[in-house]
């Protein structure tokens, strides 16, 4: 239900003028929904930014979503698989 | 990876028959300045709360639709985190609660100025709203009021 809850709270900043990206672990969902900007991770519940106490995996998924607020020839609804496929992210992503 | 398998037998049928809220029309706001000047904001649904403020109710039939405020001073490490979903492993979010509000990471973001500044305050829900009336009628609408009153630019939402 996380996933809905973030949509609908993004869509509501986007009515105030607010840019927005939101993390998405269900495909489904977001495919459902349509929030404005999506990013699909391949993580499970719990994990959404990937391992804890690792900032540099983190902080890829937060570039990944912070590239689509920065990117002006996208438009709605915005739904974009985070690039962890590459290999090497995935394999040590299977929490 | 994030798939309706990873949760058992009646959540998974839960899921598959609920009337997910389709968002129609889409609204769209484009920045209006780089990113490295932009304020950014955080939205997790973690259900974190400071260890003084009232922790979110867990007995609300279809969910606790409020939020609570998360000082952007806050010390990620004092954070606690209450979400009732028994559907994921909460292991993770209790040894590093960045993964679900990365506090540490945005700082870090404003200090190699890949964006402009952390907003002073940020939010934190209770994802499993299930009932969402009251969220998306009152309780997202004051939320963004807030960020607006603070000239928030961007905001990063982050689910469990």
């Amino acid at each position: 239900m996380c996933n809905q809850t973030v949509s609908l709270v993004a869509a509501e900043l986007e009515r105030h003028g607010i840019s927005t990206v939101v993390i998405q672990l269900l495909r489904q969902v977001a495919e459902r929904m349509r929030p404005p900007r999506a990013l699909f991770v391949p993580f499970k519940h719990g994990y959404p930014l990937d391992l804890p106490n690792d900032p540099r995996r983190q902080h890829k998924v937060i570039e990944a979503a912070l590239k689509l607020l920065e990117d002006r020839t996208l438009s709605p609804p915005v739904l974009v698989d985070f690039p962890a496929l590459c290999p090497e992210l995935c394999k040590t992503s299977q929490h | 990876m994030g798939d309706l398998n990873e949760f058992s037998l009646p959540v998974k049928l839960f899921l598959k028959a609920y009337p997910w809220r389709k968002i129609d029309p889409i609204p769209w706001a484009l920045r209006k300045k780089p990113l490295s000047e932009c304020r950014l904001a955080l939205v997790s649904t973690a259900a974190l709360v400071l260890p003084d403020l009232k922790p979110f109710d867990e007995s609300i039939r279809g969910g606790d639709c409020g939020f609570r405020e998360i000082p952007g001073d806050a010390d990620v490490h004092r954070l606690i985190e209450s979400h009732r979903s028994k559907s994921f492993d909460h292991a993770g979010i209790h040894q590093d609660p960045n993964l679900a509000f990365p506090i540490d990471r945005a700082r870090e973001l404003a200090e190699r100025r890949r964006i402009g500044a952390v907003n002073r305050r940020h939010l934190s829900f209770m994802g499993s709203i299930t009932a969402p009336g009251r969220l998306i009628q009152q309780t997202a609408p004051q939320a963004a009021r807030l960020f607006v009153e603070d000239a928030v630019d961007v905001a990063l939402l982050v689910p469990v």
